[in-house]
C-alpha cells in the first residue's frame, strides 16, 4: 500500500514537474508584461516583477501612429466573425450534400476535395495574390473573408464525418412529414450538427486570429492592421519601442484564445483527438 | 420517389458553394501557378515565357535556394520524429487512470493552443536571446552561453525546440489511440510474462501504428510549410546568415519581396513534389510497419 503512494508521488512529481518547465516560457511573458522595461532582461532569471508595474499595457494600448491597439483588435474581430459566418454557413451546406445527397459526380467531387486538403498553401498563394489585385481588392478583407464563403475542405471533412454518424431514419421520418430537402438540412441535420460546428466555430476563430500571412499579403493601410501585424509591427520597432509594451500587447493578443479554451475545453480537446486538427 | 434530375439539382445546390470556389480559388490558380513557373514575371510587366530557367537557376545558380531547402529538410527531419516521440512518450504517461490527468493534458496542450500566434514568436525570441532565460540556465550549468542568434545552426534549433515545444495535438491524437487499445491485450500480455519494453514494442507500437502514420504525415506536411515562427524570429530576413530561411520564408521573400513571382511559383511547384516524395515514402513504408486489426495483421 504505501509502495503505490510512493509511486504516485514520483509520477506527479515527473509529470508535474515537466509541466511547469513546458509552461515556464508563458509565464515568463506574463510576468515580464508586468516589469519595468529596462528591468526585463536584467531580471530576465526571475519570474516576479520587482516593481510590479501596470504601465505596458497603457503604453502598449495606445499602439503606434495614430492607431491604438484598439482598433487592431476591433479589425481582427471583425475579420474572424466574418470568417467565421462564411465557415458556418458554406461548410455545412456543403458538407450535407455529399453526406446526405445523391447526385451524378459526388464521389469524383469529394475526391477533388480530399485532394485541396493536401495542396500546400503556397502552390496557389502567388496566383490568388494576382487575381486578388487585377480585381482590385488589395488592402481590403475582401481576399481574406470571401473565400471562407466557399467552403474549408477541413471542415467539410470534419462535418461530413459528423453527419454520417446521424441516423437516415430521421431524414426519411422528415420526408414523411413533408420536409423537403432544404427542410432536412434545415431542421434535422443543424441542430443535431451543433458538437460539431462549435469545433468547426472554435479552430476557424483560432486559425483566423493568429493569421499573419494573410493580413501582411493583404493589407497595407495600418487603420486596417489586425492583432498579429500590429505585433509583428512592435517587434521590427524594437530598437526604439519599449520591451514591456511589447510583451503587454502579446499577452493581450492571448486573452481572447485563452477565455475560448477555458470556456470550450472539451470542444477543443475531442475536436482534435478525434479528427486530428493541426496546431 | 425524386427524380435523378431532380436529385442531382438539389446536390449540386449545395455543394455548389465548394465547386465555385474550387474554381476561383484553386484551380484556375494552379493553372496560373504551373505557367508562372516557366516565366519570368514581375506582376507590373507581362509575363515572359523562359521555359526552364527558373528551375534550371534554382538548381544550379542560386546558392540561398540550396540552402534554404537544405536547411528546411533538416528542419522536418530533426523536428518531425523528435516531437512525435516527445507526443507519445507524454500521451502515455498521460494514459493512467489519475485523476490529475485532465488537468495534465490541459497544460501540455497550452503551448500548442497558442501556437501559430506572432506573440509566440516574441516570447521564444527573446527566452533564447543572449540573456535570456535559456542562456542564464545553461550558465548555472556550467555550459558556454550559445549566441542564438549569431548562429545559424544554431538559430535553426532554437526554430526546431519551438516545433517540439508544441507537441500538444500530437500527443492528443495519441492519447485518444491509445485509450482505444483494450486493456485486456496488456492483462493477456501480463499472464505471459511479459516485461513493459515487450508490451510497449508487442501492443502498444503496433496498434498505434495508424495513428503514428497520421501523424508523421500530418506533422510533415505542416512542418515543410512552416513560416511564422522563422518569419517573426528572424523579422522577415531569415537570418542569421539564412539559418532560419525555410522555403516558405524564402518563397514569400522571392514572391513579394524582390517581386519573383515566376520564380516563386517554380519553387511552389518543387515543393509540391517534394512534399509528395515524402509522404508517399512514408506511406510506402507502412506496409511494414502499420498493423491494421481489421485485417487481422500481417
Amino acid at each position: 500500500m504505501k509502495a503505490k503512494y510512493i509511486n504516485k508521488f514520483i509520477y506527479h512529481i515527473i509529470v508535474g514537474g515537466f509541466a511547469v518547465l513546458l509552461l515556464y516560457p508563458v509565464a515568463w511573458l506574463i510576468m515580464s508584461s508586468f516589469k519595468q522595461s529596462e528591468r526585463i532582461f536584467l531580471t530576465a532569471d526571475s519570474l516576479i516583477p520587482n516593481p510590479f508595474v501596470l504601465s505596458n499595457y497603457g503604453q502598449g494600448w495606445q499602439g503606434f501612429g495614430d492607431y491604438g491597439f484598439g482598433t487592431f483588435m476591433t479589425n481582427t474581430a471583425i475579420f474572424v466573425v466574418l470568417v467565421l459566418i462564411g465557415h458556418l454557413i458554406s461548410c455545412t451546406l456543403i458538407a450535407f450534400g455529399f453526406a446526405r445527397l445523391k447526385f451524378a459526380g459526388r464521389g469524383f467531387w469529394f475526391a477533388i476535395m480530399i485532394l485541396t486538403l493536401m495542396l500546400p498553401a503556397e502552390v496557389v498563394m502567388i496566383p490568388q495574390y494576382i487575381i486578388f489585385a487585377k480585381l482590385g481588392w488589395l488592402d481590403s478583407l475582401k481576399p481574406l473573408v470571401i473565400p471562407a464563403y466557399f467552403g474549408h475542405p477541413f471542415f467539410i471533412f470534419l462535418l461530413v464525418q459528423f453527419i454520417r454518424t446521424i441516423p437516415r431514419e430521421l431524414d426519411e421520418a422528415a420526408i414523411i412529414d413533408g420536409c423537403n430537402t432544404f427542410g432536412i438540412y434545415r431542421r434535422i441535420i443543424l441542430p443535431l450538427l451543433v458538437p460539431a460546428l462549435a469545433t468547426t466555430a472554435i479552430f476557424t476563430f483560432y486559425w483566423t486570429w493568429d493569421n499573419l500571412l494573410g493580413p501582411v499579403l493583404y493589407l497595407n493601410s495600418p487603420s486596417k492592421y489586425t492583432v498579429s501585424m500590429a505585433l509583428n509591427m512592435f517587434l521590427s520597432n524594437e530598437t526604439v519601442s519599449n520591451w514591456g509594451a511589447m510583451f503587454a500587447m502579446s499577452v493581450v493578443s492571448l486573452i481572447p484564445v485563452f477565455i475560448i479554451f477555458f470556456i470550450f475545453q472539451r470542444y477543443v480537446v475531442e475536436g482534435i483527438s478525434t479528427s486530428g486538427l493541426k496546431g | 420517389m425524386q427524380s435523378n434530375t431532380k436529385q442531382n439539382l438539389w446536390g449540386y445546390l449545395f455543394i455548389g458553394p465548394f465547386i465555385i470556389g474550387f474554381l476561383a480559388f484553386t484551380i484556375i490558380p494552379i493553372i496560373t501557378s504551373f505557367y508562372l513557373s516557366f516565366t519570368s514575371y514581375d506582376l507590373f510587366s507581362a509575363p515572359q515565357w523562359i521555359g526552364f530557367d527558373n528551375f534550371k537557376e534554382m538548381f544550379t545558380d542560386d546558392p540561398r535556394y540550396l540552402h534554404s531547402l537544405k536547411i528546411t529538410i533538416i528542419y522536418v527531419f530533426a523536428g518531425v520524429p523528435l516531437r512525435l516521440l516527445f507526443a507519445l512518450v507524454v500521451a502515455m504517461l498521460l494514459n493512467t487512470a489519475s485523476r490529475a490527468v485532465g488537468l495534465y493534458r490541459t497544460l501540455y496542450y497550452l503551448p500548442s493552443l497558442i501556437g501559430g500566434s506572432v506573440a509566440v514568436a516574441i516570447m521564444w525570441r527573446n527566452i533564447f536571446g543572449d540573456e535570456g532565460v535559456v542562456n542564464l540556465a545553461l550558465m548555472s550549468m556550467g555550459i558556454d552561453p550559445v549566441r542564438w542568434f549569431g548562429d545559424p545552426t544554431a538559430a535553426l534549433w532554437m526554430l526546431i525546440f519551438l516545433s517540439i515545444w508544441q507537441f500538444g495535438s500530437s500527443m492528443l491524437i495519441f492519447l485518444a489511440g491509445l485509450k482505444s487499445i483494450p486493456q485486456s491485450y496488456y492483462e493477456a500480455a501480463s499472464v505471459d510474462g511479459a516485461n513493459y519494453f515487450q508490451k510497449f514494442f508487442k501492443i502498444t507500437v503496433p496498434m498505434l501504428s495508424p495513428v503514428i502514420l497520421f501523424n508523421a504525415i500530418m506533422q510533415t506536411i505542416s512542418a515543410f510549410m512552416t513560416f511564422v515562427p522563422a518569419y517573426i524570429i528572424s523579422k522577415g530576413t531569415g537570418g542569421p546568415l539564412d539559418g532560419t530561411l525555410l522555403y516558405s520564408l524564402y518563397l514569400f521573400k522571392q514572391g513579394f519581396e524582390f517581386f519573383s513571382m515566376g520564380y516563386a511559383s517554380a519553387m511552389a511547384w518543387i515543393m509540391l513534389i517534394i512534399i509528395a516524395i515524402f509522404t508517399s515514402i512514408i506511406f510506402m513504408s507502412s506496409r511494414f510497419w502499420v498493423h491494421y486489426e481489421s485485417e487481422g495483421g500481417k
